[in-house]
């Protein structure tokens, strides 16, 4: 059984404009131990659909799904006290801007030993050794000195790793990271996926990283989801993903990649997420899509098998071209 | 710290002189002086007038009386009150008491209740309560003290007879004050029910004078929740699986009450006006009435010592609202 089971999860917002659907029947499921990647531009849902999890949605919001359980437990119908012994606990989460998601208010050590309060009971004296401990391990140098500082006292990198620790307090069995290096620099960055990594290696903690850079797909993740406008559109291991992507709009992300640039020019796919009001009746991607037909236009499309990626395509592509396309050379003349 | 207090002080003297010299000159403007209004319509003999001017030294130009009375004040001299031969000074820590029992009590009253209003508006937000609450605030906000004073005096102690009408307890209990403090002296005398009445007196004025403090405390206390609530640390707090009361309580509270406590500062220099109107409604014993019965009396030392006496205070109570700023900011406090 994974540890993470979400079976079509779908989410609608109230908005002063009528309902918007910004998560629409995704699924995924997550083992013990696995570093599993959401991966898609801005606006696709990725954060909104792990806040679903959480339980960190706005009262705007109306979650819905077929199944959604951690660790045997479902998610969807339980009580607010039940979710937080899971929450925090077993199941911890770390966001995209670390400079505001630690209180302003209150010192690093106070931050992370009050986890260890609320969810283990421990004294003080124990919560002190083991926010140490957890300092430590993210590797922030002279940790004694840190309990006492405040937030604003921090870099960007630095509040990551805080962060991290009091993810990592009570040893969690999983651990969402939204965006965890996008707000950082480039060099701080790689240190902080290097620390995920490795955390995950020492603890066995499983990991759902969110992003939307492939080249941190690339580095760290064993298994792949690509979310576009609120829908899975293609999931398979990241090796076979990188090398025969499925889904026009993976090969596209791909194609985007610096190091598989070609031109002098660094690619980028036209066009933008479609948003709550202008979404296509057919597939979604159909106006971006460089294979598109009146099909797509039309029809939405179906689900393809594990062997194409579950891809969500008309047209699921095998080696780069399309599979069952009326013109098998779709797309050259505008790739080349 | 030393440099924002020697930065905030360094504005303080002109500040002061200022306010001595403003008072000063505007008291004079005032028709009739101290001898006039004392003679009143049976007219005195213009030589007597005379006489009895230069002996207070009124008829030197204005300019040399106000040097001779920044020479006094230099010394620590307030001067001495025409009507009753006593030191300003002495006069106004013997009646301060009575003001700051009321401030403080009108103050108490205000925080206690606008406080918790505030916080139960913001997670009501759009709700009925919600605009109760902030109805009724609005309509505290700008209720004219004279009027509800009155009101009040009329319905709790005319009407219904639960409450005296002025003054600070029956006069029945006499004992000397130690303190100044009613509430406390009255306990120290030990004489039986002088408690209760020194509290029965108490209550309206501190309703009447703490409705304007609460309902801008309750507006304030909201709208700062409200934007706390939705910062990245709240949803840390959350993610965390804290209970809501730690989460509001602690996380949200702790960051909104640093633009709560500046407001309840201003208020409280405002109260001193306020106090001045509620003291004569209620023939409260305090610096109010002193001042109102001074102007009656055109009796310009006590007016120009006991005005500059109340600034001082208020620009104390401002001092020590930035001191607390900052201590509950930690930003400001590392001077960021
Ligand atoms: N509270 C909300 N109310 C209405 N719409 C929202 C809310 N939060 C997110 N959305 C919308 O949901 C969509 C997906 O957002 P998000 O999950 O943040 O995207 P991603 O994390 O993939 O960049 C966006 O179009 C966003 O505008
Ligand atoms: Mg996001």
């Amino acid at each position: 059984m994974p540890l993470l089971e979400i079976e079509e999860l779908s989410v609608d917002f109230k908005t002063s404009a009528g309902p918007f659907r910004a998560v629409d029947g995704v699924s995924l499921a997550v083992e013990a131990g696995e570093i599993a990647a959401v991966v898609g531009e801005s606006g696709s849902g990725k954060s909104v659909a792990m806040l679903a999890v959480m339980g960190l949605l706005p009262w705007s919001a109306t979650v819905s799904a077929k199944r959604l359980a951690f660790d045997g437990k479902d998610l969807l119908g339980i009580a607010p006290r039940q979710r937080r012994r899971i929450v925090g606990r077993d199941l911890a989460m770390i966001f995209q801007e670390p400079m505001t998601s630690l209180n302003p208010c209150f010192t690093v050590g106070w931050q992370i030993g009050e986890a260890l309060a609320v969810h283990l009971g421990l004294s003080k004296a124990e919560r002190r050794a083991r926010t140490l401990e957890l300092l430590h391990a993210v590797g922030i140098p002279a940790p004694e000195r840190r309990l006492a500082a405040f937030p604003h006292q921090l870099s960007g990198g630095m509040s990551q790793r805080v962060m991290i620790a009091m993810a990592l307090a009570c040893r969690p069995k999983l651990i969402i990271a939204d965006e965890p290096t996008t707000a950082l620099d480039v060099t701080i960055q790689a240190q902080i996926l290097d620390l995920l990594v490795r955390l995950r290696d020492e603890t066995g903690t499983a990991l759902v990283l969110i992003t939307h850079d492939m080249g941190v797909v690339a580095e760290t993740a064993e298994r792949v989801a690509v979310h576009y406008a609120g829908q899975k559109v293609e999931e398979q291991d990241v090796r076979s993903l990188f090398r025969d992507p499925h889904h026009p709009y993976t090969a596209a992300l791909l194609a985007a990649l610096p190091e598989r640039a070609t031109g002098r020019m660094l690619p980028s796919i036209a066009g933008t997420v479609p948003g709550a009001f202008d979404r296509p009746p057919g597939c979604l991607f159909e106006p971006r899509c460089r294979f598109a037909t009146a099909r797509c236009r039309d029809k939405a499309p179906p689900r393809q098998g594990a062997i194409a990626g579950f891809a969500l395509c008309h047209y699921p592509l095998a080696e780069g071209r399309p599979v069952g396309h009326p013109d098998p050379d779709a797309g050259r003349e505008r790739a080349a | 710290m030393l440099s924002f207090l020697i930065r905030r002080l360094s504005v303080v003297v002109p500040t002061f002189l200022a306010i001595a010299f403003l008072t000063f000159v505007a008291i004079r403007l005032v028709p009739g002086d101290p001898i006039e209004v004392r003679t009143g319509e049976r007219g005195i003999a213009p030589e007597r007038l005379a006489l009895l001017r230069h002996e207070l030294g009124l008829d030197r130009p204005v300019v040399v009386q106000f040097l001779d009375y920044l020479r006094g004040l230099a010394h620590g001299d307030f001067g001495v009150s025409i009507s009753t031969k006593e030191p300003v000074l002495r006069e106004f820590f013997t009646l301060f008491p009575a003001t700051l029992e009321l401030a403080l009590a009108a103050m108490l009253f205000a925080v206690i209740l606008g406080v918790p209003i505030g916080v139960v508006a913001a997670l009501k937000r759009g709700t009925v309560l919600d605009y109760a609450l902030m109805g009724t605030a609005l309509a505290g906000f700008s209720m004219p003290i004279f009027w509800w004073g009155l009101l009040l005096i009329l319905f709790f102690s005319v009407d219904l007879g639960w409450t005296p009408v002025s003054g600070r307890i029956d006069l029945l209990y006499y004992f000397e004050p130690v303190t100044g403090f009613m509430l406390i002296d009255s306990l120290l005398s030990d004489q039986d029910g002088a408690f209760l009445s020194a509290l029965a007196h108490l209550v309206l004025p501190t309703i009447v004078l703490g409705t304007i403090p609460l309902a801008t405390i309750a507006r304030m206390t909201r709208s700062a929740m409200l934007e706390v609530l939705s910062e990245d640390y709240v949803r840390t707090a959350r993610a965390k699986g804290m209970p809501p009361f730690r989460v509001v309580g602690i996380h949200a509270l702790r960051n909104a009450l640093i633009p709560v406590v500046t407001v309840i500062g201003l208020q409280t220099g405002m109260l001193m006006g306020g106090a001045v109107l509620t003291e004569h409604i209620f023939a409260w014993p305090g610096i109010g009435s002193w001042l109102i019965e001074s102007i009656e009396r055109r009796d310009y030392p006590v007016l120009q010592g006991g005005i500059l006496l109340v600034s001082g205070l208020v620009i104390l109570i401002n001092l020590m609202v930035d001191l607390a700023y900052g201590a509950l900011n930690p930003r400001i406090r590392h001077g960021r």
